[in-house]
């Protein structure tokens, strides 16, 4: 079954094209139409709740069968609509380490990890689970039950026992959430160790965006069931599109907005802020007009003045009094109202020389290429 | 008497009790697991003996062992012999009979179970037979134990159904709450007392074993490997 190492990964690809519906008794139905294919490593899997990230994993996995599609790893089909084919969960070689984890309470440590080695003679088993319980560096609790260690020491646990068997495919349904930043890295980090010796598709699921930097070879962004965007980290975040990827790329400002006036000339358009009289200068773009848009703008990219600023080739400046001042670790989080309420983020430094403090009168200024339009998929 | 009467109840008990292990386990976890659609119905069927009187429930299995039947007729051919007024008949009325109380049991303490973890199982490769004595029985053993001591007590406290179809012949289907109705009837008071004691001891002894049994945490009183 084990291919080796130097095996390209080509040969690891999984590719998915499926569709499933859930008629629902309210009229509305959710559907999951997907295609793609994934190769050797990280492949962060985005989207928020309800966007059918879960579902597409029980798909791959074969806990839910698609209405019509085709799953493969490699050239073993997994699923296939057309030819009637299925292959049950526990023959399909897919690693998935389910979001409730899902250790088995009444077996130690060591029994849950040898659990999936079951056609291994006994000493082969104890050396692959010694090896794992050692690379993901739980060997001391081999006696333990679940119910007896921590919850970062279960997650260890629930991805060893994965791993053990060398699965084909991994798949991870937001595995980490409960861990601190400090433990997440740490186990990423064991986890990618791992993968450089095995090469194969990880798919992990997150709608938290810090663990899309930190970890993803690529992204696919999942929105209302559909595949919003796709690729390197790099090139999905750059050019967002959509809402998803704006939240993911990091817009702490995101505001509906009508066309008010486009300018060719100047290659702007004026835009007014739903729900308030506040006009700003965005981009030009060739996106519908007739329907809502949305700008979005990182809290970063916000410059905050004191005094009315002059002289300047931001076209947006807007007047609004500070409503809160926050600081988390070394960023202050400052909520101005201009009408509408923004977020703007700046050193504690900038603070002090500002004496920002709610009620002061501010300015705020920002370019008209720092308003990035999006509009929805759906 | 009261010992030829209390070996045949507890060999009656042992049988049926065997029985109904083997035969409420699979229908338990069917009845845990199964996403047919008529499943309710055969809940239902089996739930029925809780509610029917066993004069009913009785005289339906006499008459389906009796000559007249094509049940009663196979087996006479078989063994020469008809199963009414025999403790294999005994056998087959006191297994359904006690049915439910060995499978509702089973049942809940299986649907109990996680299913997440049966994913799980699967997910490592385990085929549904391995998932059941891995993971579903061994989580599910509280209910199992339950299942299998309620129906080894509802057996030897039964009276209706053995009396309709054993009939009251000493040493072949005379069980003991048979004989103590024999001896009220005889108006033998005092040897009535002293069997009815008997039975009420040994019922409330089998119950304190199992409530103190369950009382404790599943994985700590069967320390399965």
């Amino acid at each position: 079954m084990e291919m080796s190492a130097s095996t390209p990964t080509l040969d690891r690809q999984l590719s998915v094209r499926l569709r499933k519906s859930f008629p629902s008794s309210g009229g509305a139905s959710f559907t999951l139409e997907v295609s793609f294919a994934v190769s050797a490593g990280f492949t962060i899997l985005f989207g928020a709740s309800g966007a059918g990230k879960t579902l597409l994993l029980d798909c791959i996995a074969g806990l839910q069968t698609p209405d019509e599609g085709e799953i493969a790893i490699a050239k073993t089909v997994l699923f296939d609509s057309q030819s009637r084919r299925s292959v049950p969960p526990n023959r399909r070689s897919v690693g998935y380490l389910l979001q409730s984890l899902a250790l088995f309470p009444h077996m130690t440590v060591a029994q849950n990890v040898e659990y999936g080695l079951a056609a291994l003679k006994n000493s082969q088993r104890e050396a692959r689970c010694g090896e794992v319980l050692e690379s993901f560096r739980i060997a001391a609790l081999a006696q333990r039950r679940p119910g007896e260690i921590s919850g970062g020491e279960q997650q260890r646990v629930a991805l060893a026992r994965a791993l053990v068997t060398r699965p084909h495919v991994l798949l991870l349904d937001e595995p980490l959430t409960a861990l601190d930043a400090a433990t997440k890295a740490r186990i990423v980090d064991d986890l990618r160790a791992w993968n450089k010796r095995h090469q194969i598709p990880i798919l992990y699921v997150t709608h938290d965006r810090e663990e899309v930097f930190a970890f993803a070879d690529n992204v696919i962004v999942l929105e209302a069931g559909q595949v919003a965007a796709q690729g390197p980290p790099h090139n999905v975040l750059n050019r967002p599109q959509s809402e998803s990827v704006a939240q993911l790329a990091g817009f702490e400002n995101i505001f509906e907005c009508a066309v008010h006036d486009s300018h060719p000339e100047q290659g702007t358009m004026t835009c007014r802020i739903s729900g308030s009289a506040l006009q700003i200068e965005v981009p030009l773009t060739r996106l519908d007009a007739a329907r809502p848009l949305h700008v979005g703008i990182r809290a970063g990219d916000i410059l905050l003045a004191s005094v009315a600023p002059q002289g300047l080739s931001a076209r947006n400046v807007l007047y609004g009094s500070i409503s809160s001042v926050e600081q988390r670790d070394i960023t202050v989080i400052a909520k101005v109202n201009c009408g509408a309420e923004f977020e703007v983020h700046l050193t504690p430094g900038a603070r002090q020389s500002l004496h920002l403090e709610p009620g002061a009168k501010v300015w705020l200024v920002v370019k008209t290429y720092s308003c990035h339009v999006l509009q929805n998929g759906g | 008497m009261i010992i030829q009467a209390l070996t045949l109840t507890l060999r009656l008990a042992v049988v049926v009790s065997a029985i109904l292990l083997a035969v409420g386990l699979p229908l338990a976890y069917w009845l845990a697991f199964s996403r047919q659609r008529w499943k309710f119905f055969i809940e239902a069927f089996v739930s029925l003996p809780i509610v029917l009187p066993p004069t009913v429930l009785g005289f339906y299995v006499l008459v389906a062992i009796g000559p007249l039947s094509p049940f009663g007729r196979w087996y006479q051919s078989l063994t020469g012999h008809s199963l009414a007024f025999t403790f294999e008949g005994l056998v087959v009325g006191s297994v359904l009979y006690s049915l439910p109380f060995a499978v509702q049991p089973m049942a809940v303490s299986f649907s109990s179970v996680d299913r997440k973890l049966l994913d799980a199982s699967a997910l490592l490769g385990a085929s549904p037979w391995r998932t059941f004595w891995r993971v579903v029985l061994p989580l599910g053993l509280p209910g199992v134990l339950t299942g299998f001591v309620l129906s080894f007590a509802h057996t030897l406290g039964e009276f209706g159904v053995v009396l309709m179809i054993g009939g009251n012949i000493p040493g072949a289907t005379q069980t003991v709450s048979v004989l103590i109705y024999d001896q009220v009837q005889a108006l033998d008071y005092a040897a009535a007392n002293r069997t009815a004691l008997l039975l009420l001891a040994l019922c409330f002894a089998l119950l304190t074993i199992l409530y103190g049994l369950r009382r404790r945490s599943a994985w700590n009183v069967w320390g399965w490997k």
